[in-house]
This record gives C-alpha cells, structure tokens and sequence, in this order.
C-alpha cells in the first residue's frame, strides 16, 4: 500500500513537472525590441542604437554568418554571435568533443563524444532560439566535401536566398585554410582568416575582400613573432599547445570585426595580431599579390582593376588605406627562418612589402623565375594511367 | 633539418611537372600519371639499397590513397596501414597522411592518426611546389617520422610485435 501511494506521489509530481519546466526556456522572440526590462535578452544590444554607436542594430537578424572549424575559436565565435542575434549561422566541422578539449571555452565534459557541430547547436539554440542554426559534419578539404560546402555557402545559404554574408575560418590547419580561400576566390565571398599559434602565445585575424586584399594563396602564411628563438621552442613529444585566453581573444578580435563588417560601424581591421607575451597588437593593411597562384584570385583583382576609381576604395574604410609601414628598429627580431641560402631566392618583393613590424612570412618562396635545372623528371609520354596503376600494384 | 639520408633518397626521386589538383580533370589525370611514376621510382630505389618500407595504391580517381608502411626494429618487422585523401588544394598543399590504428598512442599526431610532421616540412613542400609529389612527402614525411616515433612507441609498450598472420 505505501509503495502505490509512493507510486502516485511520483506521477504527480513528473505531471506537474511536465506543466512548469524547472529551468525556463528561453522562447523565441518575433521582433528585437529595445525596452529595457529584465526579461528582454536584446535590450542591452539595442542600446547600441540608443547611443548612436550602431545605426541600425536590429538587421543582425538579416545576415548569415558561415563558421568553419568549431574549435577553441569557432566554438566561442558562434556563441558571441548567437548571443549577439546573428539571423543564421551555418558550422563546419568533422570533429568529435573530447575531454582534451576542455582546457578551451564553450565545450562541456557532458558532451565528450558528441560531434561539435552538433553539440554546438545544441546549445546555441538553447541560449537563443531565434538563430537558425544549420551543421555540416565533415572535412571541407575532400574533393566532395568541398563541392557541398561551396553549395552551402553560396546558392541556398542564406536568409536571403543568395551567398552568405561571411565565412569565417576558424579551422586550425594550412590545408583548411586554403581550401576555405580556393572557395571564397571562386565565388567571391568576404571571409576572415583567424587563427592562433601552436605554442599558444600568439594569433591573429586577417580580413580578406577578394582582389581587393591579399587572400591566403597569396604570400606564405603570416605569423606574429612571439620574440622565441625556435631553436629553444621544445616540441619533443607535443604538436600544439593551447590556452582559452589567446583562442577567447582571437575569437572576441573576430566576432568585432565581424559585427563592425556587418553592421557598418568603426573601421575593419584587414590585419591584426596578438602578441601574448608582450600584449603587442600588430595592424596593417595587406596589397594582393599580382603573381599569386590561385587564378580566381587574379581574376578578381582584374575585376577590381577595372571597377571606377571611386569603388575601388572599398566602402567602410578610408582611413587605414596605405599607412606608411616604418621599420626603423626590429624590436620584435623580425627575421625570416630559413633554411635556403638567401643568395639562392630571389623572394617575391611583393610578399615582404607592407608586413609591419611584428610580423612575418613563416617562410619563404623562390621566385618563380628562378632557373629550372631538374634533370630527373618524370616522363609519362605514351604510358596510361591504367599501366601504371597495375604496375605500382604489381610491385 | 633533413638528415643527409633522406636528402639523397629525395633527390633520386624524379620531380613532377604538372600543377593540378583533383578538381582539375583532364590535368589531374596527367598529374596522376606523374605520381604513379615518381611512386614507381622511388621503390624501385628503395628495392635497390635493401629499404623497402612502403606500398600505397589509390581509387580511380588518386583521390584516395591506401597501403602499407613497415619499419624493422631489433630484427622484427612492424607493418601498419596507410590512408590519406588528396585535399581540393593539392599540390599547393601537402597530402596529410595518417596510420590510424596509432590514433591515440603517441602526442605527434593530430586527430585521426595525421603524422605530426616538423616545421621544416611545410616550407620545403611549399618551395617546390609543383614538383613535390606524394613519393615525396613519403620520403620526407613519413620515412623520417617513423624513424624517430615507431623505437620511442616499441620502448614504450605501447606498441607490441605481431607475428604475421598471411601464409
């Protein structure tokens, strides 16, 4: 007899559960209103407009925002957006949540086997509902892989029906990014490159406007000098380290530019670095490289070349233009790690120019008017494919 | 640094002419047929000085590639699989090869068994873009990573002998 009423008491009680939530939910809001009561989560972001620091705050909800690798900086950068009330987010990644990943931000120990994307969505949504969020669990560099994800950020991807309005690259390797470039020259899209150094003490975020700056292909990948002697970096028995400070302020640098993009206030930072050990912030400008590799990024230049001269001053920034990049001290030991003799290069002169102090090339690349003198090369002439293919397999 | 071995291995290796990428059809095949011969190449070379090490093959299009590496240590012979997909970005971008069954047994691996391979790898590949071909990032990725990592994993237990189960 106890055990029935127990019994009964229990559905009781989950009934009433089911009617009032324990934890309230957060339902979804129709239109961003600026009154300034405690149940409104967009009153505080409203008053941006309130103050005059954004003209129109409340098209965040027109715009869809592509985020490529939901690490320690994708995972952070979705979120501010998510709090900020982007209208759509789509996320990009094929990694599995692992509990070597909590020394970073946004991931919690509940979720370890999870995929991100997943898991990110999951609470993304929760914190705010309004944003449609959209997940692609796979590497974006394969070759279909690259053909969807061109798909997705282009044709159907956003709110709007056309390209989304920004990829931001948040991947954590070489390949990613370039393939993230290859995608955004291709179809001419805005994108921000990020990123944050394998000892954890430096990093970075790049703007890049097709033709207008220099894209990823460009010059050898940039890093913030961290003032280390890399002879004395020890990397025995580790790849990367990392830090939920630098990858926090490298995704907070992001999501501003990103919001000053998108919403036209401030002025766009086309390049800006962090140097943790010396909280040293690095900005320049950088011009694209008219012999760069990737065509589709020589075609846009073309493209920017033969636009009027008044919009090629592209629009929400006149003041940063051409800064007079000075060297008069190397502080910050600038000096290219190399293992070529230099007298062998003849480094591209369009690469070392406007790099500010602070900042270099990881490495260099000869010219490609450098002499050829390979003696053994293939010579495939009157094989096929097929032949070889058996051959290597017969081996 | 490149030790004075791999350099010589590297040099024997016929460099390869074509800049294309599996998303460039007619070229890629012809890229394809450059890789195939520089693999050939550079077996035959390891067949010739008594180091033989490695098998790879691909799916018909070479946009997949899967084989074989063994390293002999202490007179036994460890054998591990080969897999790893050419990115939409090859050449400019070296392929990131990967032995899965080490996933997890050693800290110079990224996720999914992708060899960790030192700074000086990636300067190298992107100077000789195009004609660094996946024989290439064999004998100066792969060959050199298990030399260093494959005697630290065996000291270490976490790796074991396995009599060989084929006939």
């Amino acid at each position: 007899m106890e055990s029935t009423k127990k019994l009964e008491l229990k559905q009781l009680l989950l009934e009433k559960q089911k009617q009032e939530p324990a934890h309230p939910v957060r339902e979804k809001i129709l239109q961003m209103s600026s009154e300034v009561v405690d149940s409104n989560p967009y009153s505080r972001l409203m008053a941006l407009k309130r103050m005059g620091i954004v003209d129109n705050y409340e098209k965040i909800r027109d715009f869809t925002v592509a985020v490529v690798g939901i690490g320690g900086v994708g995972s952070v950068t979705a979120e501010m957006l998510t709090r900020c009330g982007i209208g759509k987010l789509l996320l990009f990644d094929y990694d599995k949540v692992e509990l070597a990943n909590m020394n970073r931000l946004f991931f919690q120990p509940h979720q370890a086997g999870l995929s991100k994307v997943e898991a990110a969505a999951n609470t993304l949504t929760f914190i705010n509902p309004d944003v449609t969020v959209e997940t692609y669990n796979y590497n974006i560099t394969t070759v279909d892989n690259f053909q969807d994800f061109i798909n997705g950020i282009s044709s159907h991807g956003s709110l709007s029906g056309g390209p989304v309005d920004l990829v931001l690259s948040c991947v954590d390797n070489f390949e990613a990014r370039m393939a993230i470039n290859s995608a955004c020259n291709e179809l001419n899209l805005c994108w921000f490159e990020s990123g944050v150094s394998e000892n954890a003490v430096s990093g970075h975020i790049q703007f890049i406007m097709p033709g207008e700056t220099a894209c990823f292909a460009c010059a050898p990948p940039l890093v913030v000098a961290s003032n280390i002697d890399e002879k004395t970096l020890k990397k025995d028995g580790v790849c990367a380290a990392s830090l939920p400070t630098t990858m926090g302020i490298v995704a907070g640098f992001l999501v501003q530019n990103t919001l000053k993009y998108l919403l036209g206030f401030g002025q766009v930072s086309y390049y800006l670095g962090y140097n943790a050990l010396t909280d040293f912030f690095p900005t320049m400008h950088l011009r694209p490289n008219p012999a760069c590799d990737d065509s589709f990024c020589q075609q846009r230049q073309d493209e920017v070349k033969a636009r009027p001269p008044k919009e090629q001053e592209s629009g929400r920034d006149t003041s940063f233009d051409d800064k007079e990049v000075t060297h008069e001290d190397n502080e910050w030991g600038i000096c290219l790690v190399d293992e070529t003799d230099p007298s062998e290069l003849e480094v591209d002169k369009n690469l070392g120019q406007g790099l500010v102090a602070g900042v270099k090339a990881a490495y260099s690349i000869p010219s490609s008017a450098a002499p050829e003198v390979d003696t053994n090369q293939v010579d495939t002439s009157g094989v096929s494919l097929d032949d070889l293919m058996a051959q290597m397999k017969a081996m | 640094m490149v030790d004075e071995a791999t350099k010589k291995s590297l040099t024997c290796i016929p460099v390869l002419k074509t800049k294309a990428g599996p998303r460039d059809k007619d070229l890629w095949v012809q890229r394809l047929k450059e890789e195939y011969q520089a693999l050939i190449q550079y077996v035959q070379n390891n067949k010739g000085a008594d180091n033989d090490w490695f098998r790879l093959e691909s799916n018909k299009e070479g946009t997949r590639w899967f084989g074989k590496c063994w390293y002999i240590h202490n007179l036994l012979k460890y054998e591990f699989d080969i897999e790893f997909d050419i990115p939409v970005t090859y050449p400019a971008t070296a392929p990131e090869i990967a032995l899965p069954e080490l996933d997890g047994k050693t800290a110079k691996m990224y996720r999914g068994g992708k060899i960790c391979l030192t700074d000086h790898f990636k300067p190298l590949w992107a100077r000789n873009v195009p004609k660094f071909g996946i024989a290439h990032a064999m004998a100066l990725g792969l060959g050199p990573w298990l030399a260093v990592e494959i005697p630290d994993m065996i000291e270490k237990g976490v790796i074991s002998y396995k009599e060989k189960t084929e006939g």
